[in-house]
């Protein structure tokens, strides 16, 4: 009794991947299987062929992100439908690495928090890189991009983000050369569209291809207008969901002219 | 089911029953994906959601009744065109939700 829920729960608050199987309808509804990434079970639903092939889905909805329904024949079998499972996928929190102590970063982790990432914030002055400027982020870390890549580089997946503030090139061209060699989704660059010109120089010098360049939203953000780093924040925040949905949104690394023009009259 | 389960340990612990309702799948334009997951305690308390605020009392209904009988079954919303007063989604789609006994 409540093993199961125990197993799940536990997955879920040490932010570790896990599936849960429910049969919703056929023989045993109410039956589940606590599915991990491994294919290591508990449960049962009923039927040890039918318990396998669903591991089987499972671990593929879990490494896709994916919740839903599939259908079976009782003992497992494909086109068949006497058994509904639901196959849901609890996945750890997105990343979003926020490169830049700077006055827009607070709003922007805030925003992250919102959308639900687990949100990261790095710059390499110990001065501004401080918890105290950040209480809302996960972690505040004193460090160069590099570091920042060595840890979590590899985790970086289609849902997670990262968000380049510093327009510096000291940091941001490290930054964006270490980011366009993950599988990172987002990647967004903070500057102006002059500052822009000459970082891609720069990109260019330290061997950044077009592909990589080309994956890079610079200047950072939706073409809404915003001014403040609340405003700004909320830009990234809608071009990160745009850009994963696929959704058409006006960036403004596709519009022209100046970023912060005067509002339109009438 | 992430966003109650710090107050799904809290009923638990204080020896509540507990009935879960979960979207399974949406039909058409539906307020919340599958995943969506909304609880009811024997007193009737809610946390959670599976809607836009639609069904959520129809919900209620159903799953005191499911704690009850511990009968754990599918329960389907859809827009309720010629039945005005029926609680159905105005944005038109349909929403099948899994309803059971956080018995497991």
């Amino acid at each position: 009794m409540a093993e199961l829920y125990e197993r799940l729960r536990e997955a879920i608050v040490d932010e570790r991947p896990v599936a849960l199987a429910t049969v919703i309808e056929g023989p045993n509804a109410g039956a589940k299987l606590v599915v991990e990434p491994d294919g290591d079970i508990i449960g049962t639903l009923g039927h040890s062929e039918l318990d396998r092939i669903v591991t089987r889905d499972a671990v593929g909805e879990l490494a896709a992100g994916r919740t839903g329904v599939r259908h079976y024949g009782a003992e497992g079998q494909a086109r068949e439908t006497d058994v509904s499972v639901f196959i849901e996928s609890f996945s750890p929190p997105p990343i979003m690495l926020v490169f830049g102590a700077v006055d827009f970063t607070a709003a922007l982790a805030r925003a992250g928090k919102l959308l639900g990432f687990n949100v990261i914030v790095a710059d390499a002055r110990s001065v501004f890189a401080t918890v105290k400027r950040f209480p809302m982020a996960d972690r505040v870390m004193v460090a160069w991009p590099d570091e920042v890549f060595d840890i979590y580089g590899d985790r970086l997946g289609p849902h997670d983000a990262v968000c380049i503030l510093t327009h510096d090139p000291k940091f941001d061209v490290p930054a964006v050369q270490r980011a366009v060699a993950t599988d990172v989704g987002y990647i967004g660059v903070m500057g102006s569209r002059r500052t822009h010109a000459t970082r891609l120089e720069r990109l260019h010098e330290v061997g950044v291809d077009e592909k990589g360049i080309d994956r890079l939203m610079a200047p950072i953000g939706l073409d809404i207008g915003s001014r403040t780093p609340e405003e700004t924040a909320i830009s990234v925040c809608a071009e990160i969901i745009a850009n994963r949905t696929g959704h058409r949104a006006p960036s403004l690394r596709d519009s022209e002219g100046p970023i912060h023009r005067p509002p339109a009259e009438g | 089911m992430k966003e109650i389960l710090a107050d799904l340990d809290a009923w638990r612990a204080e020896g509540r029953q507990v009935a879960l309702a979960r979207v399974v799948n949406v039909e058409g334009s539906g307020p919340r994906d599958p995943g969506a997951a909304m609880a009811v305690s024997d007193n009737g308390d809610v946390i959670g959601s599976v809607s836009g605020g639609c069904v959520e009392g129809a919900v209620v209904v159903e799953a005191l009744d499911i704690l009850e009988s511990g009968e754990r079954r599918m329960v389907s919303f859809g827009y309720s065109d010629d039945e005005a007063f029926a609680v159905g989604l105005t944005c038109g789609g349909t929403i099948h939700l899994f309803i059971e006994p956080l018995d497991w």
